[in-house]
């Protein structure tokens, strides 16, 4: 708010100065005052009907209770965080290989592909207390469950990713008498990228649904077996915060994916634009 | 330079049928030549230029260049496509040098070769951009850098200018000619467009489809260097007007037109 008037540049740039702001406003302050109006009225619909702790709690409820055990919640998340994460990575070396021989030869996409499809068409839920029983009570099986929850879309994009290159280009490094393999690495591994994480952001948010199914069926830690457990004993609000904190979960780590791909390949995202 | 004698491509389609592609075209091109192909859509003139780039093979008669028959892409011939079909991430300079890389042949001297052809095209200080922040224009005069980095001595074009718009594409032909000028080589140019045929060529192969064969090569007389004004001379419309009778002449307007 200067007097003086100011200099050419600095007026030029305030305009998308004050765009950005208000693109700040829309993004984060609007969701959050949204998200808190609604706590208020939950807050305040319990208190007013008197609504019992073990059908709704009230979010102040579901606050004191969860933060009472604050160090079992913490553990439980980490535990379900692990197994997020291992089953995510496990995923994205499973799916990158396989995307590659998918698209490198029509045949053994002919003889895989009913596999695949087979492995999304049985019911996770159902196939889970079958694998305790195959692989133990240990981390291995929630592994599997997670991945086989999380790695088919991943298939799929990074596959569709491979094949979006421009028959030009193939041309051309034809052309250079490239091998296959600078073909994969320089050309189509690059141009799968946006593809890739599209995958990704699908599979980071499925990895939490499974994990959380594979602890319903076998585990002793986690946020699942939290929910479980604390609505055996009526203990419903810690099960509301195990809830909450599994949500804010998989947001942080959609986001992070998000985030990821915009410092990394900045070129990938097209809704941004170079240099904003 | 470019011979090909009594070429024949001949391609399987999906439901069994046979499509000739190319029949018996036979054509020499000598060394540092402006040939253009013209013709309709599916008179083989793509495939034409696949050929001679070796990454199709004809299925009857024999493609050499100097002499040695094409089995596969050589080092030493170039290509423009239609579509810049740049690396989205790539900078303009690492675009330029691609093939360079592709083919293991970069070097100290590399960089400066880039350089010097994106002088060439009026891209001085572009080197850093990403190719998102040119204009289509630009795109493929970047594109006709990639394809002169390895210094080739045959440059196919397949309609190169063929996604730009009208006046870009006119300043485009201008600024091919000045290239060309300045760095001879043997240029094979598939276009849709006359005029682009006639002003840019020393002779112009006029196709004809179904089966894709040539229909006659028409020697272009206009003197070199020519410009805008070039497509003023009567020359120019003489040889213009003969092409289009041989690629519209057969053709009934009109009624009648249902037996066809």
């Amino acid at each position: 708010m200067s007097v003086q008037a100011a200099p050419p540049l600095e007026e030029r740039q305030k305009p998308p100065r004050r765009r950005r702001k208000s693109a700040a406003l829309y993004e984060v302050v609007v969701p959050l005052l949204a998200t808190l109006g609604l706590f208020l009225l939950w807050e305040g619909a319990c208190r007013i009907f008197n609504i019992p702790a073990y059908l709704l709690p009230s979010p102040s409820e579901i606050w004191t209770e969860t933060m009472a055990i604050g160090p079992t919640v913490a553990g439980h998340t980490m535990a379900t965080i692990k197994t997020v994460m291992l089953g995510f990575v496990v995923s994205i070396l499973i799916s990158l290989p396989l995307a590659v021989i998918l698209t490198a030869s029509p045949a053994i996409a002919a003889a895989v592909y009913p596999f695949l499809v087979w492995t999304q068409s049985i019911p996770k839920v159902a196939l889970a207390p079958i694998l305790v029983v195959l692989l133990g009570t240990n981390e291995l099986p929630r592994i599997v469950i997670t991945v086989l929850v999380a790695f088919f879309p991943l298939v799929i994009s990074i596959a569709t990713g491979l094949l979006s290159v421009p028959p030009e280009l193939i041309e051309l490094s034809r052309a250079c008498r490239a091998s296959k393999l600078s073909e994969l690495l320089r050309i189509r591994l690059p141009y799968a990228i946006p593809f890739i994480f599209a995958g990704l952001k699908v599979a980071i948010s499925l990895a939490v649904v499974g994990a959380v199914v594979a602890e319903f069926v076998n585990a002793d830690a986690g946020l699942g077996f939290l929910i479980q457990t604390s609505t055996a004993f009526f203990k419903v609000p810690v099960a509301f915060g195990a809830l909450i904190i599994l949500s804010v979960m998989g947001v942080v780590l959609f986001q992070i994916v998000v985030v990821a791909e915009r410092v990394f390949f900045p070129w990938s995202s097209s809704n941004t634009t170079p240099g904003a | 330079m470019i011979s090909l004698n009594r070429v024949t491509r001949v391609f399987n389609s999906r439901d069994g049928d046979q499509v000739t592609a190319l029949q018996d075209v036979s054509l020499e091109i000598g060394r540092n030549e402006f040939i253009t192909l013209v013709g309709p859509s599916g008179c083989g003139k793509s495939t034409l230029l696949r050929i001679v780039a070796g990454l199709i093979l004809p299925t009857a008669g024999r493609a050499s260049i100097g002499g040695e028959e094409i089995r596969e892409p050589r080092a030493e011939t170039g290509i423009v496509f239609q579509a810049p079909t740049l690396l989205p991430w790539a900078t303009v300079l690492d675009n330029v040098l691609f093939p360079l890389r592709m083919m293991h042949r970069i070097d100290s001297t590399s960089t400066d070769k880039a350089m010097a052809l994106l002088k060439l095209v009026g891209l001085t200080g572009f080197e850093g951009k990403s190719p998102r922040e040119l204009s289509g224009g630009m795109q493929q005069r970047v594109a006709i850098c990639r394809a002169l980095v390895h210094d080739p001595d045959i440059l196919l074009m397949d309609e190169p200018f063929g996604a730009l718009d009208a006046l870009t594409r006119e300043e485009m032909t201008m600024e091919l000619l000045r290239i060309w000028s300045e760095r001879p080589k043997t240029v094979l140019f598939v276009t849709h467009s006359i005029t682009e045929a006639v002003v840019l060529a020393d002779r112009v192969v006029v196709m004809s489809p179904r089966p894709g064969r040539i229909a006659e090569i028409i020697d272009i007389g206009l003197t070199r260097p020519r410009s805008f004004e070039t497509e003023a001379t009567p020359e120019f419309h003489e040889a213009s007007h003969r092409i289009r009778q041989l690629i519209f002449g057969t053709r009934h307007v009109g009624p009648g037109r249902a037996a066809a």
